[in-house]
């Protein structure tokens, strides 16, 4: 008892002094406001930001990272995300070009087209063979046989002998000297550890190869998360990197929820980040038509009960009313869970978006109306009447309700001040940016200025208060580094090991945006290992600089944790 | 919900003022080595993929299932010498296991192994998706809930806890054990560790000294647990009387499972799970013993019954509960397997386990007592289950905490 009672008194003094610093009117000096953007307003510095922002003058860079249109973007970073073509494709075109095996299997049966690509088409027509072959012959070896004797059945003893000897360059070589469509053959039938060795060392056009053998369909979600990734590292943009995490994960949607894997690219390139300065209203909408959004929530699927649709099911079977979208627009979109709304509300608005659905989503299509789903009674959402025959523009209302709702101005802000400033924001902070929110119009550039103007944003109770998430102290160690990433599939593990696997958060919730949410046993040591294993430049297909500001202790301390 | 880790916070800021010592900083102080006394223990494992419970425990005595499944039906139970392997297993003359479940027909006569039939999730999805995720949130129907019912069921901390009161066997913590108590994830026991002996030490002082006092505590719990670990992982692990788990998935977490209780860690609640029983094609081969289900059944039944001959006389604190996202259509497919349907089977193994006996009212399988006719109707909450393992064999006496909005029904399993 004793001993507790004299650790406990060294714990209450290393408590008041920490509490001591917990100040929102104590402001920084000159050069921790500096260090303060860069935390906060980047995914971390890397060697020389700090002088650059010093030398340009604080003001001018956080203007000029209000408004990344009006400088250019990194070169370096396209030349990166260049290999990863997925990232500029239309859904649509993703499910043809790297198929699922449900949409292979079409194509072989000639109920849908081959990609127009030739190259893709020969590659795909490759994997049909290969099946066909597999399930033809009453020889073919089946699924669990070991890899040396699939290896057997294409190459001789010393072409195998060639590719398990010798250097990882000298094995590639082997590779590379047997005829091209042999090559896919035997990337097919290797083990994986021998394919991931080949993967690191080869070429990006052979790298696109064997990711496009193991799975065609695998390599859309790989592109997509080392695109997150590669952007976060390399863009110059990068206030609108961090906001695009941000109005991403607020608007979370599920890689791994039947078709959202095709859907997912399209949703962050081309609803999310466009909106992310600009109002958001238009925000909400984009979110509220596209097909990720309405597959992810089920809106898709809902249907007035007294509709045609309702008695039109597979089977014969009754459809009817999906809430799902409904309440996760004003519990976790909008309003916040005590914003002021009834279960009601969430069945009214649940109706008024019947018929919001999506154009076959198995082939990638579009937003579309189905008049037939609609209901087209008149509903009541937050009190205001919406009349009976509105059609489509029902949930339009809706949105127009939410968006410019008090309640919703005050859950935004606050989410972005516990984003940006502290766990828990000082509320008059949090008012302000919601008076911003409210008098804007919900311009979202309007209210992050609001509080960069903030005397709290640059306190000291602001100051390395926050938990890094996973992504954040992968990104900044690389960064800190001065790192080169040539491919980044190993930091989308390493993400994902610390306890934040991209696109992969299964609720609506998205990951949480305090610093709890990272205290655990588990990703604390996963820390650890990854300071450690990527100081040693052990992490594939990253090198990094060995200076002390780089060294594994460095990299896993407690304050690098913390932004 | 109280949020933990902010309640912590909170409550070390809030200290200064009152001057006494808060839960956190008796957690905090926690010292590895101090014995731990003997907790009862929750296993529960995830069949995922939705595993074909009518071809598990077989309603042999159900002429409709023969009728709906012409040739994907696992045989009335046969004493016939050619049929030997090949048929039910009977348990109770309606009800049989699949024949590459025999491991665990012993279990079930000695009253240890109980099965509850009709049971699962009464949310009418049948997207994967969805359904794991409402079993594992133990919220049917509640998409946003945020946080596990296995975490829940960890009773508020009084003192010292075990940094590993809550472990899962894989990559990432799952949603059952996600939430506000402390729960940790590991691919093995041996890979808990900083892989670097230098670093680490430094690491330990640097997170020692920080000024974050959470931080700090975490960093403790880590440490704690990695010594703890290391001390275990030093012996090679023989398991007793024989056992031999298969060389599966399944086998190698229950066998670290097992290894972690052995060690008396302090573990109350662990998770492990097993995939691939999404069978819409060649679910069943030529015979019953063939096919992907019997393929993976073999590596289920073994798994749970070599824990059960490793534990011994320790699984008087154990019990085992298994479970499925959904079942299957009653009726085959084009494919010789079976598409998405409603409800399932839970094996519950224990050694307070009423067994030997099959649990649920069943709702039989003429075509209108069929869920949406098509699918085997859900007589038992999934939560009628874990709620009572949670209440009578955890001791955990709030379960309003665990499984909101819904009061548990008991059906005599403890």
């Amino acid at each position: 008892m004793r001993r507790t009672a004299y650790w406990g008194l060294g714990i209450v003094l290393i408590v008041t002094a920490y509490a001591e610093t917990v100040s929102f009117s104590t402001q920084l000096s000159a050069n921790d406001r500096i260090r303060q953007a860069l935390n906060r307003l980047t995914f971390g510095p890397r060697p020389g930001d700090y002088q650059q922002v010093k030398s340009m003058g604080l003001k001018k860079w956080i203007d000029q990272q209000l408004h990344p249109e009006r400088f250019p973007e990194n070169p370096v970073l396209a030349e990166k995300l260049k290999p990863l073509d997925t990232l500029s494709m239309s859904s649509k075109d993703m499910v043809r070009n790297y198929p699922a095996p449900g949409i292979v299997k079409q194509m072989a049966d000639g109920k849908l087209p081959f990609p127009s690509d030739p190259n893709r088409r020969l590659m795909i027509q490759q994997i049909v063979k290969r099946d066909e072959a597999k399930q033809g012959d009453a020889g073919a070896l089946p699924p669990d046989t070991p890899a040396q004797d699939r290896l057997a059945e294409i190459l001789s003893p010393d072409e195998i002998r060639s590719l398990r000897t010798g250097t990882p360059q000298e094995r590639l070589a082997a590779l590379q000297a047997l005829p091209h469509d042999k090559q896919d053959d035997v990337i097919g039938a290797l083990p994986q550890g021998m394919r991931q060795g080949l993967f690191a060392v080869a070429p990006p056009e052979l790298r696109r190869r064997i990711e496009f053998t193991s799975g065609p369909a695998q390599v859309v979600a790989r592109d997509l998360q080392e695109g997150k990734i590669l952007r976060a590292v390399y863009s110059n943009r990068q206030l609108e990197e961090v906001l695009t995490d941000f109005w991403f994960n607020h608007f979370n949607v599920f890689l791994d929820k039947g078709a959202d894997h095709y859907y997912i690219t399209e949703y962050e390139r081309d609803v999310i980040r466009p909106h992310v300065l600009g109002k958001f209203r238009d925000l909400l909408e984009a979110t509220a038509k596209s097909p990720a959004m309405l597959f992810y929530l089920d809106n898709w699927e809902s249907v007035g009960p007294a509709t045609p649709a309702a008695f039109a099911g597979p089977n014969g079977q009754r459809r009817g009313l999906n809430e799902n979208y409904g309440r996760e627009l004003l519990e976790l979109h909008t309003l916040g869970v005590d914003g002021g709304y009834t279960q009601k509300d969430v069945t009214e608005v649940a109706r008024c978006f019947t018929g919001w659905t999506i154009d076959r989503p198995n082939l990638g299509g579009g937003f579309r109306f189905a008049e037939r789903q609609h209901d087209l009674g008149e509903k009541l959402v937050l009190d205001l009447r919406i009349p009976a025959g509105g059609g489509e523009k029902d949930g339009e209302k809706v949105l127009d309700i939410v968006a410019r709702h008090p309640s919703t101005a005050h859950f935004i802000s606050r989410k972005l001040a516990q984003r940006f400033v502290a766990d828990d924001p000082p509320p008059a902070l949090v008012d302000r940016m919601a008076q911003t929110f409210l008098k804007t119009d919900g311009d979202l550039r309007a209210v992050i200025e609001t509080m960069l103007e903030s005397k709290e944003f640059w306190s000291q109770g602001a100051y390395q208060s926050k938990m890094k998430s996973p992504l954040e102290v992968v990104v900044s160690a690389v960064r800190a580094s001065n790192g080169n990433v040539d491919f980044a599939q190993a930091l989308v593990n390493q993400v994902a090991q610390l306890g934040q696997p991209l696109y992969r958060k299964i609720e609506p919730t998205g990951y949480s945006n305090t610093s709890r949410e990272w205290m655990n046993t588990a990703g604390l040591m996963a820390r650890m290992n990854f300071a450690v294993q990527l100081s040693g430049n052990k992490v594939p297909g990253v090198t990094v600089d060995q200076t002390p500001a780089s060294t594994d202790i460095a990299l896993g301390s407690p304050e690098f944790q913390k932004r | 919900m109280i949020n933990r880790r902010i309640f912590l916070r909170n409550s070390a800021l809030a200290m200064i003022g009152a001057g006494t010592a808060p839960l956190w900083l008796q957690r905090a102080l926690y010292a590895a080595g101090v014995p731990t006394p003997r907790k009862k223990i929750l296993v529960a494992i995830f069949q995922r993929g939705a595993a074909d419970g009518l071809n598990i425990v077989v309603p042999h005595g159900e002429s409709a299932y023969y009728a709906l499944r012409p040739t994907i039906s696992v045989p009335r139970p046969s004493s016939a010498g050619d049929q030997a392997g090949k048929t039910a297993i009977d348990l109770d003359g309606f009800f049989g296991l699949h024949p590459a479940l025999a491991p665990l027909k012993p279990l079930f006569d000695q009253r240890h192994l109980a099965i509850v039939d009709a049971a699962g999730s009464p949310d009418p999805t049948r997207s994967h998706f969805d359904a794991q995720d409402y079993m594992e949130s133990g919220t049917p129907g509640l998409k946003s809930t945020d946080s596990g019912w296995m975490n829940r069921a960890l009773t508020k901390p009084e003192g010292k806890v075990s940094p590993v009161r809550a472990v899962a066997l894989g990559a990432e913590l799952p949603r059952t054990l996600r939430g506000d108590e402390a729960a940790v994830a590991m691919q093995s026991i041996g890979a808990f560790q900083v892989r670097d002996a230098k670093a680490a030490a430094e690491f330990q002082q640097m997170f020692e000294a920080s000024k974050d006092p959470v931080l700090q505590a975490t960093a403790r719990e880590t440490f704690e647990a990695m010594s703890m670990l290391q001390a275990i992982q030093k012996q090679p692990y023989i398991p007793a009387a024989g056992a031999e788990y298969p060389r599966a998935p399944l086998g190698d977490s229950l066998k670290q499972i097992a290894q972690l209780i052995k060690a008396d860690v302090g573990m109350e609640m662990a998770f492990a799970d097993i995939g691939n029983w999404d069978h819409h094609v060649q679910e069943v081969g030529q015979t019953a013993d063939q096919g992907r289900l019997a393929d993976l059944l073999r590596t289920f039944g073994p798994a749970l019954s070599a824990f059960w001959t490793d534990m011994g006389d320790r699984m008087q604190d154990i019990a085992v509960v298994t479970m499925s996202e959904f079942g299957r259509t009653a009726k085959e497919n084009g494919n010789r397997g079976t598409d998405h349907g409603h409800a399932n089977c839970m094996f519950v193994m224990g050694g307070d386990v009423k067994g030997g006996k099959v649990y649920g009212k069943w709702p039989g399988l003429q075509q209108h007592q069929l869920y949406e006719g098509r699918d085997l109707f859900l007589t038992t909450d999934f939560r009628d289950v874990l709620g009572e393992l949670v209440s009578r064999h955890s001791g955990n006496p709030s379960l309003q905490g665990v499984f909101p909005g819904y009061t548990p029904k008991f059906l005599g399993l403890v």
